[in-house]
C-alpha cells in the first residue's frame, strides 16, 4: 500500500494525540499513587480502617480512621439512588407509556437542561432552602437527609433519560404483540416493557451511583462535615469527596499523603462500580 | 426510524392460543384491568409530575432570590468586600480565560484521539481497543480526582503555581472523553461512500480529512464542544485546588483567578452574609449553562435531521 508522506506525518501526530488522550487516566493513577505513597509504604495505611476517629493534624496522636467518612459515602449514595432511581424510572414509564407525544420531546429536552445544571448550584440550592426546612424539622438541619436528597435530585435527569432510552429501545413487535392479545397497559409495563428494558435501566443507575459516589460539590454544602457515624438521618456525615475539597487547601505532607489515598480509594471504589457494571453487561454482548 | 424497520417483523408468528389472563381479562376483568391501568397511570404521573415539579422548584428559587441583584454593574464591576458586595466582572474574565486553555488543549487532542481511532485502526486492533479504553475510565474519574491529580501535576511537577492555565489543563483532561466520545460517534455515522469516492478519486487521507470528512462531521463535533464547554463550566472540585482564589482582574494566563462556580461555592461557604451574591452568580452560571445546552440541543436536532434528510 502507498501512502503520501504527508499521510504518515498525520498518522503519526494524531496517534500521539490519541495515546495522549489514552494514557491520561494511567498518567491520573500514577499520581495518586505517588501522593499516597508516604501512607502506603509508612505501614500507616491499615491504620485508615482501624483507628476510629479521623484527627490527621492533632499534635498528640493523630488518627486516621477514615471508615465513618467511607461510610458517609455509602449512606448518601444509597440515599440518593432511592430517591432518584423509583422516581426516575416511574417517571420515564410515563413518559413513554401515558405522556401525550406532544409533551414527550418538551419533557426530555427539560430534562436534558436540568441534567447540565451544575452541582455546586443544586448544593447552593440545598444549603438556603432545604437546610433550613430540615432544620425546622429536626436540627442541626445539615445532615444526611439533606445531602441524599440534594444528590438524588441532582442524578434524577440522569437516571429518568437513560431509563427512557432503555424503554424506547423495548422492541415495537412485544407491544405490539401485548396489544394484540388484549393485554392492559398495566401488565404490559410490569411484565414486558420493564423486564426488557431492565439492563438499559440498570446500566444508567449503576453509572448515576457511581456518579453520585464521586459527587463533591452538591453534598459538601450540606452535609454538615462532620466525620462520625450517624446514628439518625438527620445527623450530620462527612464523606470521602467532601473531606478532601474542605482539607486539602491546608494540608501539609503526611496530612496531604492520607488525602490522596483517600482519592485512590474513591477511584476504586468507582472503578469496582464501573467493572461490576461491565462484567454483568458483557453475558448481554456475547449472546447478541 | 432506520433502527426499527431493521428488526424481523412479529405479529404474524403468533400460532400459540392467547395467554389464560389475556383471555380473562378480555370477559369478565375488564374492571379490573382498566383499574390496573389506571392505578398505573396514577402512581407513574405521580413520579413525572414530582420530578418535573421539584426541579422547576429548583430553577424558581434561584430566578426567586438571584434576580434582584443582577444588574450590569453586578456583571462588570469588581469584586469588593470578598465578594459581598461589588460585582463579578473579574470573575468571569477567569472563567472565560480557563474555558479557552481548556478548550485550546482538549479540542485538538480530543479530535485527534477520535480520528486516529475512526479513520487510522481497525476497531478490533489492540491499540485502539487500548486507547478507548483509557478513554472511557478518564469518564468515570470523579471531578475531584482531578482536582488532586491536576494539583499535584500541572500546579507543583509542571511548575505552574495556582493559574488559570493550570485550572483549563486539568478541565481539558476532565471533558476529553466526552469530546473524544461524540467527534468518534460522528465520524462513525459518516457513510462509507464518502471514505470510498473520495479515495477513488486518489485524495491522500489527510486531504478527505481535511476536505470531506470533518467537514461533514462538523456539527456533530460542534454538539462534543458544546457539551465539553457545559460541563467545563460547571465544574468546581476540580478547579478549587489549581486555578486557585483570587478575585483580581486576570493579567494573563499565569495569573490566579477563580471560576464562577468556585466563586459561588467560597460565598457561599466561607464568607458570611456572601449568600445574596451567591444565588446571583448561581443564577448567572445557571443561564450561561441552559444557553449552552439548548445550543447543544438545536445543533444535535438539525444533525439528526440532516442524517436522517440525507439518506
Amino acid at each position: 500500500m502507498c501512502r503520501s508522506r504527508i499521510d504518515r506525518i498525520a498518522e503519526v501526530f494524531l496517534g500521539a494525540a490519541a495515546i495522549l488522550a489514552g494514557g491520561i487516566v494511567l498518567l491520573i493513577v500514577g499520581f495518586l499513587f505517588y501522593g499516597a505513597s508516604p501512607v502506603l509504604q509508612s505501614g500507616e495505611f491499615p491504620l485508615l480502617f482501624t483507628d476510629r476517629e479521623w484527627q490527621p493534624t492533632s499534635d498528640r496522636e493523630p488518627q486516621f480512621g477514615i471508615v465513618p467518612m467511607l461510610v458517609g459515602s455509602v449512606l448518601v449514595t444509597v440515599l440518593a439512588g432511592s430517591i432518584a432511581v423509583p422516581l426516575g424510572v416511574a417517571g420515564a414509564v410515563f413518559h413513554q407509556f401515558y405522556l401525550p407525544s406532544l409533551f414527550k420531546k418538551w419533557n426530555r429536552r427539560a430534562l436534558e437542561l436540568l441534567a447540565g445544571v451544575p452541582s455546586v448550584v443544586f448544593g447552593f440550592w440545598g444549603l438556603m432552602v432545604l437546610v433550613p426546612a430540615i432544620n425546622r424539622m429536626h436540627p442541626p438541619g445539615q445532615s444526611l437527609l439533606a445531602a441524599g436528597l440534594v444528590l438524588g435530585l441532582m442524578i434524577l435527569p440522569m437516571v429518568a433519560l437513560t431509563s427512557q432510552v432503555a424503554l424506547d429501545s423495548v422492541p415495537r413487535e412485544h407491544l405490539q404483540a401485548a396489544a394484540g392479545l388484549g393485554i392492559g397497559r398495566a401488565s404490559t409495563i410490569l411484565r414486558i416493557a420493564l423486564p426488557c428494558a431492565r439492563p438499559g435501566i440498570g446500566a444508567g443507575a449503576v453509572l448515576a451511583i457511581a456518579r453520585a459516589v464521586g459527587e463533591t460539590m452538591a453534598v459538601v454544602m450540606v452535609c454538615g462535615n462532620i466525620a462520625n457515624l450517624p446514628g439518625s438521618i438527620f445527623d450530620p456525615i462527612r464523606p470521602i469527596t467532601s473531606t478532601i475539597v474542605l482539607e486539602m487547601g491546608y494540608a501539609t505532607e503526611s496530612h496531604k499523603a492520607l488525602l490522596y489515598t483517600a482519592g485512590l480509594i474513591l477511584v476504586l471504589v468507582i472503578a469496582a462500580l464501573a467493572g461490576w457494571l461491565a462484567f454483568h453487561r458483557n453475558p448481554e454482548a456475547v449472546a447478541k | 426510524m432506520a433502527g426499527i424497520s431493521q428488526k424481523p417483523g412479529g405479529g404474524g408468528e403468533m400460532t400459540e392460543t392467547p395467554s389464560k389472563s389475556a383471555m380473562l381479562s378480555a370477559s369478565g376483568f375488564s374492571r379490573k384491568r382498566r383499574f390496573a391501568d389506571l392505578a398505573t397511570g396514577i402512581v407513574t404521573g405521580s413520579a413525572f409530575l414530582l420530578t418535573l415539579g421539584v426541579l422547576a422548584w429548583i430553577v424558581w428559587d434561584l430566578v426567586r432570590m438571584g434576580l434582584p441583584q443582577i444588574s450590569g454593574e453586578f456583571l462588570t464591576g469588581d469584586v469588593k468586600e470578598a465578594g459581598r458586595s461589588g460585582g463579578i466582572g473579574p470573575v468571569l474574565a477567569s472563567t472565560f480565560l480557563v474555558l479557552l486553555c481548556c478548550m485550546a488543549a482538549a479540542v485538538p487532542l480530543g479530535l485527534g484521539c477520535a480520528i486516529w481511532l475512526s479513520e487510522f485502526v481497525r476497531k478490533d486492533s489492540r491499540w485502539g481497543r487500548l486507547v478507548r479504553a483509557g478513554v472511557d475510565l478518564l469518564a468515570a474519574v470523579p471531578s475531584i480526582v482531578f482536582g488532586l491529580f491536576g494539583m499535584a501535576f500541572f500546579c507543583q511537577v509542571l511548575g505552574m503555581g495556582f493559574s488559570i492555565l493550570a485550572g483549563g489543563l486539568t478541565l481539558a483532561c476532565m471533558i476529553l472523553p466526552i469530546l473524544v466520545r461524540t467527534a468518534l460517534s460522528a465520524l462513525n455515522a459518516l457513510p462509507d461512500h464518502l471514505r470510498l469516492s473520495s479515495a477513488a478519486l486518489g485524495m491522500t487521507r489527510t486531504a478527505m480529512l481535511k476536505k470531506v470528512l470533518i467537514p461533514a462531521a462538523l456539527p456533530g463535533i460542534l454538539v462534543g464542544v458544546t457539551l465539553g464547554v457545559a460541563r467545563a463550566l460547571a465544574e468546581t472540585a476540580a478547579l478549587v485546588f489549581t486555578s486557585g482564589y483570587s478575585t483580581r482582574w486576570p493579567s494573563g494566563l499565569g495569573d490566579s483567578g477563580r471560576a464562577l462556580s468556585v466563586h459561588i461555592y467560597d460565598l457561599a461557604m466561607n464568607i458570611p452574609n456572601g449568600s445574596a451574591r451567591a444565588s446571583a452568580s448561581a443564577l448567572v452560571l445557571l443561564l450561561l449553562i441552559l444557553a449552552i445546552s439548548y445550543l447543544a440541543s438545536i445543533l444535535t436536532d438539525r444533525w439528526l435531521q440532516k442524517q436522517t434528510g440525507t439518506k
